[in-house]
């Protein structure tokens, strides 16, 4: 039996989520909505479950399920603590258990990516929580024949105010289990920060003690009984097909057990094509591989050379028009100022210090079992599951933790080897662990781009036009993942003559999200120019761009009094226009993405063409801080790894990656590390992720600190191209 | 290769490898010891740093057979219980997110502080600056050798 009333639109309307099924071994089930079960209580059992998210045992003890991976943006922290501040439980009694991907929707999506876990969790963790912890109050009310208004819960207890006498959890859960389901829409959710005792504090990573001591904890530490290893050797060239292998050679290597060749499916992101090299551990396969000679066939031979050349083509065309508002050549001959510049970033790569890894299993049952360090373990399922012919149901997932995911784990290719390989080798597990040049040279890249920027100033110095054309990647006339924008993006929208163009230059190289997916990238070229603006007009950076964000043209782009805000708040903190002496610099940058609010100031000083960037003043408004640790150390995180990205690009020859590992795409060493000062605007907003928000303005930022320390304008990373290191 | 027995993290480890084979690929294919992690492979990164008689060694760069005799450290061999110093800051801080390069950092900070009781800012940028972190925790590793450092001295011996 399942009845089920889907909900209307992204509105909460909790009544509308409720969804009753009975379970086979005969539990009342009632969820919320795709969200899964509100409650499973069954009665005289010893331990409870009162939802998905919660068990609590006889002995007290309290476990919170996560439900989505873990790459290190805390989710496994942070979503239990909205649970046990709602259950109104101590932290130090609760226990963390990472859940496998679900075989039905029960969790609703279970997927690191687009900073979505914390606003799409948020609502129905709290239901969770709270939910429970009325059951729990209501069992005790029954247990005292008091009303359950006089009674209240705190530390795992439910307290009865007027006598002040108290029950733990422990004792109320068979009564609990019995009661009828709260109703979800009378709940009353915990939203503001001040009500919060848990949520907001410095809460330490669950998995600490595990790492610390070295505990096997990632996708690549699976080790089964019998288990193999296997490396997947890919054309050099994307997408090119192997047509033979000197497989016999290579199976009479030490260790080899297995060699042979996959047809794969032609697709980027699911099976291409390869060479699967499998033996008795990596060391041995890794030799065999280096070994492999194969015979390609190869379709293309893109290059960084050929890109440049069509973009500079492009650039002269005035491309597809995407939007114009208001009549921007008109404005332009009656501008008092013309201000052109021309932005470039390259492409970049993940890097994930983790290589891509799966571990994989079929059982002579036919069930297929992995432990995929994977963002999006659904499609890796649906994925598999259309290569192979194996009904998704049959294929279990374990979601392991990811060193590192940036994007790059969201992609189902690894798994859909490791899947495919485990069966051609017939029911052993198998560890497939590709060799960091394999993971660098087949990853899913952030594409370059180019931009031509025109801005058409009043005599007051106000930017009244503004022309943009867009030179990015396509393949068939379409931009491909991560190389698009869209025309509503600020300052679209903010002033009356604009107008969005593009150009599409076909490519072959495989693209995909990379941390905050365009808006890492593009963010630089936009707050790049702006500052020139600004500079160009005798105004200040920050007034010029606040004047920006002061007025619309028709509906705003985004929440110009958080942006506002955000920006102020910066610059106070940086002491924004103080005088540093000679050499040194402040540079300022804003954006807007994925609902976060992220303003920086940096502060770097220069030491001839090298220059360190000091400090980084960070302001950020994404609602509510869960945990003030995590939300500090993706901050931190992405002020780090966007300085680094500032210095790194990937380049491509006869249609194949250059860069192979660490030696020639050198990430940011501690050395070079700037102090972090973070600050949160913290308010009632839905609360949104972290992981990517504070990235796109840090390159900008940097940028034009630069330029206020050296006079130097930076329009093309990686800086060195501007004679500029760090 | 005949057999040969290495000494890790106190404990004697009898091992049958190629006598190429890199002491990471022993510890973590043979012994099932996978605290000790690859990213590079190439002694670029500092990932599967391990402690060589007390200096920070890369192990896929060391030939397992030419580290006989010698006292190896994996973190695992740290302390089970985190309570050593370094362990301890570590937890503090919280300086962990994806956590999968921080056991390569750990035991390069306790070679430091082995030979540097009280290391300064520049002491710290050259010891630790062959450790890569993807995620870009250096901020907090700064602070917590610092911390160690302190939890050390409080305790009356080198971390």
């Amino acid at each position: 039996m399942n009845t089920s009333i889907k909900p209307a639109g992204n509105k909460l309307d909790r009544r509308s989520f409720l969804k009753v099924s009975m379970l086979a071994s005969g539990a009342l089930m009632i969820g919320v909505g795709s969200y899964g079960t509100l409650l499973a209580g069954e009665a005289g059992q010893e331990t409870w479950i009162p939802n998905l998210y919660v068990r609590i045992d006889p002995d007290g003890k309290v476990t919170i399920i996560s439900k989505n991976p873990e790459g290190g943006q805390g989710v496994k922290t942070a979503f239990p603590m909205v649970v046990a501040e709602c259950l109104e439980v101590d932290w130090k009694d609760v226990r963390v258990e990472q859940a496998a991907l679900a075989v039905d929707d029960r969790y609703g999506r279970q997927a690191l990516g687009g900073s979505r876990g914390t606003p799409d969790g948020w609502n129905d963790l709290r239901i969770a929580g709270t939910a429970a912890k009325d059951l729990l109050v209501a069992a005790a009310a029954n247990e005292w024949t008091v009303p359950a208004s006089e009674c209240y819960a705190e530390s795992g207890a439910v307290v009865h105010k007027p006598s002040g006498k108290s029950k733990p959890y422990a004792s109320l859960l068979k009564t609990a289990a019995t009661l009828p389901a709260p109703d979800v829409s009378k709940l009353r959710l915990k939203s503001r920060p001040e009500e919060f005792k848990l949520l907001g504090t410095f809460v330490r990573g669950v998995d600490n003690q595990k790492i610390l001591t070295g505990k096997p904890l990632f996708g690549s530490d699976i080790r089964l009984d019998g288990m193999l290893y296997a490396m997947y050797q890919k054309s050099p060239v994307f997408g090119g097909k192997a047509r033979s292998a000197n497989l016999e050679h290579i199976l009479t290597l030490p260790g080899v057990t297995h060699a042979f060749i996959v047809a794969g499916t032609g697709e980027y992101n699911g099976l291409q094509p390869g060479v699967a090299v499998v033996g008795t551990g990596f060391w041995e396969v890794n030799n065999a591989r280096e070994q492999l000679e194969v015979d390609w066939e190869t379709t293309h031979a893109d290059s960084t050379a050929s890109f440049d050349a069509q973009a500079a083509k492009l650039a002269g065309e005035m491309g597809e028009v995407l939007r114009h508002d208001g009549d921007i050549d008109a404005a332009f001959k009656t501008a008092a100022k013309v201000v052109e510049a021309s932005y470039y970033y390259p492409f970049v790569a993940h890097a994930n210090m983790e290589p891509m890894n799966c571990t994989a299993q079929l059982h002579e049952s036919g069930k297929l079992e992995l432990w995929a360090p994977t963002q999006n373990g659904k499609a890796a399922r649906e994925k598999i599951s259309a290569n192979m012919g194996i009904p998704e149901s049959r294929i279990h997932i374990h979601q392991v933790r990811m060193g590192t995911a940036f994007g790059r784990r969201s992609r189902t290719d690894f798994a859909s080897e490791a899947a495919w390989i485990a069966r051609e080798i017939g029911g052993k597990p198998v560890q497939l662990v590709w060799a960091r040049e394999e993971d660098m040279r087949h990853d899913f890249y952030r594409p370059a781009g180019w931009h031509h920027f025109k801005a058409g100033l009043d005599d007051d110095g106000k930017m009244i036009a503004f022309d943009h054309h867009f030179i990015t990647m396509g393949k068939n006339g379409k931009t491909i993942s991560g190389a698009s924008l869209s025309p509503k993006h600020y300052p679209a929208g903010l002033m009356p003559n604009f107008r969005f163009r593009w150009s599409i230059i076909e490519c072959n190289v495989p693209t995909g999200p990379w941390r905050d997916p365009g808006h890492s990238a593009y963010c630089f070229a936009y707050q790049g120019f702006f500052d020139e603006v600004a500079i160009a007009a005798g105004r200040d950076p920050l007034e010029f761009r606040l004047d920006l964000l002061s007025k619309s043209y028709g509906k705003p782009p985004l929440d110009l009094v958080r942006s506002s805000n955000t920006l102020k708040l910066a610059a106070e903190k940086a002491g924004w226009g103080r005088d540093l002496g000679p050499n040194r610099g402040l540079g300022l940058a804003f954006h807007f993405s994925h609902r976060g609010y992220a303003a920086h100031v940096a502060q770097v000083v220069a030491e001839g063409a090298s220059i360190k960037v000091e400090k980084v003043f960070s302001v950020l408004d994404v609602g509510p801080i869960l945990n003030l640790s995590g939300a500090k150390h993706q901050v931190e995180g992405c002020v780090i790894d966007a300085l680094s990205t500032t210095q790194l690009e990937v380049t491509f020859e006869d249609g194949a990656t250059r860069q192979g590992n660490f030696q020639n795409y050198r990430l940011l060493k501690l050395d070079r590390a700037p102090d972090v000062k973070c600050h949160f605007i913290q308010s009632e907003n839905p609360p949104t992720g972290l992981g990517e928000p504070p990235f796109p303005p840090v390159g900008p930022a940097i940028a034009n600190a630069i330029f206020a320390a050296t006079g130097t304008r930076i329009r093309e990373l990686p800086f060195r191209r501007s004679g500029i290191t760090i | 290769m005949p057999q040969f027995t290495l000494k890790i993290n106190g404990t004697d480890h009898s091992l049958d490898v190629p006598s190429d084979m890199p002491l990471l690929w022993a510890l973590r294919d043979k012994l099932n010891m996978t605290g000790t992690k690859y990213s590079c492979g190439i002694g670029q990164c500092g990932t599967c740093t391990v402690l060589v008689d007390g200096k920070p060694t890369k192990s896929c760069r060391s030939r397992a057979v030419n580290l006989i005799g010698k006292e190896i450290v994996t973190i695992e061999g740290l302390t089970a219980d985190c309570s050593h110093p370094v362990q301890k800051a570590w937890n503090e801080v919280d300086v962990p997110q994806c956590g999968y390069c921080q056991g390569g950092q750990i035991l390069a900070a306790v070679a430091l502080l082995e030979n540097n009781p009280k290391p300064d800012d520049a002491a710290i940028d050259e010891a630790m600056s062959d450790n890569l972190c993807r995620c870009g925790t250096y901020v907090r590793i700064r602070k917590a050798i610092k911390l160690a450092a302190e939890y050390a001295a409080d305790e009356g011996g080198a971390a």
